[in-house]
C-alpha cells in the first residue's frame, strides 16, 4: 500500500515501516508482502504488540515518527481506507498522502507535524480495561496457537468485550476461529451498535481539507 | 499435579522456564533473573525497578511476595494493580504492563520501541531507524 510513497521519498531521510497484525504470521502476511516487493521493512506481529504499545484499535493506523524517535502525530487513520464512495476514498488517502510529503520536506516546520502539546492532546486515552485487554488477547494468542484452542478463544474473547472499540481483537479472533470470518453477520452487527454510538469505523484524520470532501 | 514447564509472556518477551519448588502453583514465583528477562523489572531496596521508574514495595509485602532470590511475580503485579493472568493450569502466565506505564510512555512523546521480525525471520528495531522519518503502518488481510 506504501512502496510507491517509500520509493519517492526513501533518498529524503524517510522510511515506511508496515507492521502487520496477524495472529496467523508468516501464513497470512507472507503472502501479500512477498507480491508488494516493498523495499521498506515489513514486518510481522503475531501478537498485535504495536497495537498494545501505540493504543491502536484497527488497521490500518499509521503514526509518525521523527529522526529522534519522537511521535509527531498519534493513531489515526490515514485517509479513509473504506467508504462506500470510492471517489472520497481516494480524495481523502490524496491529501493524506501529500501531507506525508510536505513533512518529509519540512520536518517540523510543517503544519502537519505537530507540536508537543497538540501531539499530547490527540493520544487516545489508554485506559485500565484497555491494558487488562491486551493482556486477555496476548495470553489468548498464545494458549490458541499452543494447541489450547477453547481457552485461547475465552481470553480473546474477554479482550473484545474489556475493548469494545478494539476492530484489532474482534476481527483477530474471528479471523483466527475461521480464516474467511472476520467480516460476517457479527462484525456487521458491532459496526451498526458502534455507528449508533456516534462511532465512526475509520474517522478522518485531522487534516486540513479533509472534512470538506464529498 | 505439578507442571513442569512455566511460559512467563510479557509485551515484546517470553520466558520458558521451570517452576521454582516450594511454592503454591497458582502463583508465578520467579527468581530475580527470570523476572528481569521476562519484564524488564528488578527488584531493588528502592522497590521494584525499571529503567528510571520505582514502585515502593512495603516490608510487608516484602515479606509476603520475596524469599530469598524468588520473587512472587504474580502477587507484586496484583498489589501494583498490573494484569496479570493465567490459563486454568497455571503453566502459561503473562505479565502484563499498567495502564498508567503505557499513558507515560505515550506522554512524552518517545516512540516506544519494538523489535519484529520480517518474512526472512530478520529482527527490525524501530530504533534501528533513528535518524530517518518513519511512517509506521499497520494492516492485516483480515
Amino acid at each position: 500500500m506504501w512502496q510507491k510513497l517509500y520509493s519517492e521519498l526513501e533518498d529524503q531521510d524517510f522510511t515506511v515501516i508496515t507492521v502487520a497484525m496477524e495472529s496467523r504470521g508468516m501464513k497470512s502476511a507472507g503472502g501479500p508482502i512477498r507480491k508488494s516487493k516493498a523495499g521498506h521493512p515489513s514486518l510481522i506481529d503475531e501478537d498485535h504488540l504495536v497495537a498494545d504499545l501505540y493504543n491502536m484499535t484497527n488497521v490500518p493506523q499509521a503514526v509518525w515518527i521523527d529522526e529522534e524517535g519522537r511521535i509527531v502525530r498519534p493513531v489515526e487513520v490515514p485517509g479513509a481506507a473504506m467508504s462506500f464512495n470510492l471517489g472520497k476514498l481516494r480524495k481523502t488517502r490524496a491529501i493524506y498522502i501529500d501531507a506525508i510529503r510536505d513533512w518529509a520536506k519540512k520536518g517540523s516546520d510543517s503544519e502537519y507535524a505537530y507540536s508537543p502539546d497538540e501531539a499530547r492532546a490527540r493520544l487516545p486515552e489508554f485506559t485500565d480495561d484497555i491494558a487488562l485487554a491486551h493482556a486477555n488477547f496476548h495470553l489468548g494468542r498464545h494458549l490458541w496457537v499452543h494447541g489450547n484452542r477453547d481457552e485461547g478463544m475465552r481470553f480473546m474473547r474477554t479482550a473484545t468485550e474489556l475493548n469494545p472499540d478494539s476492530w484489532n481483537f474482534f476481527r483477530q479472533m474471528k479471523n483466527l476461529q475461521n480464516i474467511l470470518g472476520s467480516g460476517g453477520p457479527e462484525f456487521m452487527g458491532r459496526v451498526r451498535r458502534s455507528r449508533k454510538a456516534g462511532k465512526e469505523y475509520y474517522p478522518l484524520p485531522d487534516m486540513a481539507s479533509m472534512d470538506e470532501v464529498s | 499435579m505439578g507442571t513442569q514447564t512455566l511460559h512467563v509472556l510479557s509485551a515484546g518477551q517470553q520466558l520458558t522456564t521451570a517452576p521454582l519448588p516450594n511454592h503454591p502453583s497458582d502463583e508465578l514465583w520467579l527468581d530475580s533473573k527470570n523476572l528481569e528477562r521476562a519484564t524488564g523489572w528488578q527488584l531493588k531496596p528502592e522497590g521494584l525497578c525499571r529503567d528510571d521508574a520505582c514502585m515502593s514495595i512495603s516490608p510487608a509485602d516484602r515479606e509476603r511476595l520475596v524469599d530469598g532470590d524468588a520473587v512472587c511475580a504474580s502477587g507484586l503485579w496484583e498489589k501494583l494493580e498490573r494484569p496479570v493472568l493465567s490459563d486454568a493450569n497455571h503453566s502459561t502466565w503473562i505479565l502484563g504492563e499498567a495502564a498508567a506505564d503505557r499513558s507515560r510512555g505515550l506522554e512524552s512523546l518517545e516512540a516506544p520501541d519494538f523489535t519484529l521480525p520480517d518474512i526472512e525471520g530478520k529482527l527490525h528495531s524501530l530504533s534501528d531507524y533513528r535518524g530517518k522519518k518513519v511512517f509506521l503502518a499497520t494492516w492485516a488481510s483480515w
